[in-house]
């Protein structure tokens, strides 16, 4: 039978391949939004990829880690819409 | 083949299926033309896979709980905690991004008519309590 762990891992390594693919975008978005979206979706890989790896180590700690990360994501996402909209608080 | 291949097996298949949901983000974020289709491939792409990638956890930590692995339960509880939380903040925060980048006036390639275009802005309570007076 094929071993869990490993398939968590080969999962892991295409998680980072993706994350790779939105910082092209990153770097290469023409405008702001651009940007914000990329790094928003960085974020949602990065906590998938937490689970994935807390999974793959047997620790609860990483997800842990990613529920806290999740919401402080989603904090920031909304304060940086809110500076491009250019409204107030 | 006993009842553990088997939950390995459709473990390994919801992962598979979720890595690749995964990879279409990635890919659907270099390819599309403008701000909101990539958001559109970035969010519904991203959900979709950390559903499943969540979901093959949380069969596997209770294979683990079934065996007698004390770590087993807490990686359940937690686990399902931390979709909830993807669940919750992944569509808001887009519709945050969307709504900023059209108010910053990004416009869609290749759009012929915008239907928002002159509505007055919603205003924040304080400016229209001042508008009032």
């Amino acid at each position: 039978m094929i071993e869990v762990e490993l398939t968590y891992l080969i999962v892991l390594c295409l998680l980072i391949l993706s994350i790779v693919l939105c910082i092209i975008r990153v770097f290469r978005g023409p405008t702001a939004p651009d940007r914000v979206v990329g790094l928003d979706t960085i974020n949602t890989l990065v906590i998938v990829s937490m689970i994935a790896y807390g999974m793959a180590s047997g620790s609860v700690i990483y997800v842990d880690v990613a529920i806290v990360y999740a919401l402080l994501s989603y904090i920031s996402t909304l304060f940086i819409a809110k500076y491009l909209e250019g409204g107030e608080f | 083949m006993t009842i553990s291949d088997v939950v390995d097996l459709i473990a390994i298949i919801l992962l598979a299926i979720g890595a690749f949901f995964n990879l279409l983000a990635g890919l659907g974020l270099l390819r599309f033309p403008d701000v909101y289709t990539r958001l559109h491939a970035g969010t519904k792409c991203t959900t979709f896979g950390a559903i499943f990638i969540c979901g093959s956890v949380v069969l596997l930590a209770l294979k683990m709980w079934y065996f007698g692995n004390p770590n087993g339960s807490v990686l359940v509880i937690h686990t399902l905690g931390a979709l909830i939380a993807i669940l919750v903040t992944n569509p808001t925060g887009a519709h945050a991004i969307a709504r900023a980048a059209h108010r910053s006036g990004v416009k869609p390639v290749g759009a012929v008519v915008d239907d928002l275009e002159g509505k007055p802005v919603r205003k924040s309570a304080s400016k229209r309590k001042e508008a009032e007076k």
